[in-house]
């Protein structure tokens, strides 16, 4: 096997001899700008027709089952999980998120989704080992932080709230 | 076959591409490309109880088709050459359980397309094979799944993500017969410009590309203007454009000839709403296999450089923060068609 050396064309281009520092800097220059108000009005549109439905949800339970609007509180999360989820198992609700971004993340409907949509995708490994080892995957960082988080305020709230509620109530 | 320069093989018998198979999912059946495709899945789910196992299906059935162009049975192919995006290249390894020839899976993510192509070429042009396949696949799913998040999850991708092709190619390389033929192949170093965001990997990829093309020229001593087309594989919206203006700064006159992307060819990137574009092995594969061989093959091309790009990360990589290393490989394919000399200038 003959080994040649490069071919003798007026090939002296200059190698890429960009840093990090200087791609990373060129790259982000022309990439494709996030349109940020646009989305922030399809989150509030989004969120808040989303907010709606769980309203008529609860009015519906007051004035056909008479509830009061404390009761009707808990049937609502969970018809507004069902929907949520049905519509996840559509492949619909990854649909509208696209579109929707925080408006259908924020939700409980997104919660349901993202608990929903990794126990549909891991049920292949297995009722133990996939749905029930992964059905948590994106839900459980929000349940850890989101008692992390309420135990920091709680005792924020005890160390200079505990006077002020005692005024209050007492 | 000589090496020349510092790492391109050049074939002074050129291998040929007798046949190949591509089979893709309902996306890329409504793409521009459609009609160059073998077999195109109204579904992804294809009937199998998992994502992986429809991933698998489209391996074999593209191997299959290769094999039925070509007029061969298994028994006559001396070597499988593939890989996949999967965890230990299951996809393919599978699917090479089904072939059964003696196979050798490598992985170079999403540019493995070329990788096997190369490699496979390299056997016939030194003799090691008379018969090889190189094939890769891709599903859009498993990809979302391994890489992202679980596929009806709701997450905003952002403008620069890339939407992973579902299908798969393959080509059966030989030393003498009818079809395009294989000229050249530059295999590319790893590239590494600090880009970790994994959700733009045409802008990670982007200098692999440049890097790649420009060790082609300086091997070969061919200038773009050698080629009727370069294309790169997945750079997309993002990073195609990044490549394109890298090139023009090192002063590789590029203009000499058309300049695109799989990745942007596979789908009507506005109207399907995949973000910057196509990504994944299948997309290089079932480009260069599907649409730009029957382009070679009608007359329409006569020498095309497809220079498949691969973003080399892992989920476990990126979340500890890595930079996303990338390759590209090159492979010249040109027309064998009588009255056209094509093959080896050096």
């Amino acid at each position: 096997m003959a080994v040649k050396s490069a071919g003798n064309g007026p090939k002296a281009y200059k190698p890429v001899s960009m840093s990090s520092k200087e791609y990373q800097a060129f790259a982000k220059a022309r990439e494709p700008a996030r349109s940020v108000w646009s989305n922030c009005l399809r989150a509030f549109l989004a969120g808040g027709i989303i907010c709606t439905i769980g309203q008529g949800v609860t009015q519906f339970f007051i004035t056909v089952f008479h509830m009061s609007s404390k009761d009707a509180g808990n049937p609502t999360v969970a018809v507004m999980i069902l929907i949520s989820v049905i519509l996840t198992s559509l492949g619909i609700y990854d649909k509208i998120a696209q579109w929707a971004g925080a408006g259908s993340a924020v939700p409980v409907t997104g919660f349901a989704n993202s608990m929903s949509s990794a126990a549909i995708e891991h049920r292949s490994e297995g009722l133990v080992l996939g749905v029930g080892a992964n059905m948590f995957k994106l839900a459980g960082s929000v349940i850890v932080l989101g008692v992390v988080a309420a135990f920091v305020v709680g005792i924020i709230y005890w160390i200079f709230g505990i006077g002020a509620w005692h005024d209050t109530t007492g | 076959m000589i090496l020349q320069g510092k790492r391109t093989w050049v074939f002074d018998k050129p291998p040929v591409i007798i046949a190949a198979g591509t089979v893709v999912g309902p996306d890329e059946g409504e793409g521009p490309l459609a009609a160059d495709f073998d077999l195109v899945h109204p579904d992804l789910e294809m009937g199998q109880p998992t994502w992986e196992k429809s991933e698998k299906l489209l391996m074999e059935q593209a191997a299959d088709i290769a094999l039925q162009h070509a007029k061969l049975t298994k028994d006559r192919l001396n070597f499988f050459v593939g890989g996949d995006l999967m965890n230990q290249i299951i996809s393919t390894t599978f699917a090479a359980r089904t072939v059964g020839a003696p196979y050798i899976g490598v992985f170079g993510a999403c540019s493995t397309s070329m990788e096997t192509l190369a490699v496979a070429s390299l056997m016939i042009g030194t003799g090691a094979a008379e018969f090889a396949m190189a094939g890769t696949c891709s599903h859009n799913c498993t990809a979302e799944k391994q890489f992202r998040y679980p596929t009806e999850y709701g997450s905003q991708k952002p403008p620069t993500a890339q939407y992973t092709v579902t299908g798969a190619g393959a080509s059966i390389v030989a030393r003498a017969g009818d079809g395009p033929v294989v000229t050249a192949a530059t295999i590319g170093k790893i590239m590494d410009l600090g880009i970790k965001d994994p959700f733009n990997m045409g802008s990670a990829m982007a200098p692999a590309a440049v890097d790649t093309i420009q060790g082609h020229f300086q091997d070969t001593g061919r200038e773009p203007g050698y080629y009727d087309l370069i294309v790169t594989g997945d750079l997309a919206g993002v990073g195609h454009p990044l490549a394109s203006e890298m090139l023009k700064r090192n002063g590789v006159p590029m203009e000499q000839t058309k300049f695109q992307d799989c990745g942007l060819m596979i789908y009507d990137v506005e109207k399907q709403k995949v973000q910057a574009g196509g990504s994944g092995c299948a997309c290089s594969a079932v480009v260069a296999y599907g649409h730009l061989l029957k382009r070679i093959r009608k007359g329409e091309l006569r020498r095309v450089l497809v220079v498949a790009t691969g973003a080399l990360l892992s989920p476990l990589s990126y979340q500890q923060g890595e930079s996303i290393p990338c390759v590209a490989h090159a492979v010249a394919i040109e027309s064998s068609h009588p009255g056209y000399q094509g093959g080896v200038t050096a």
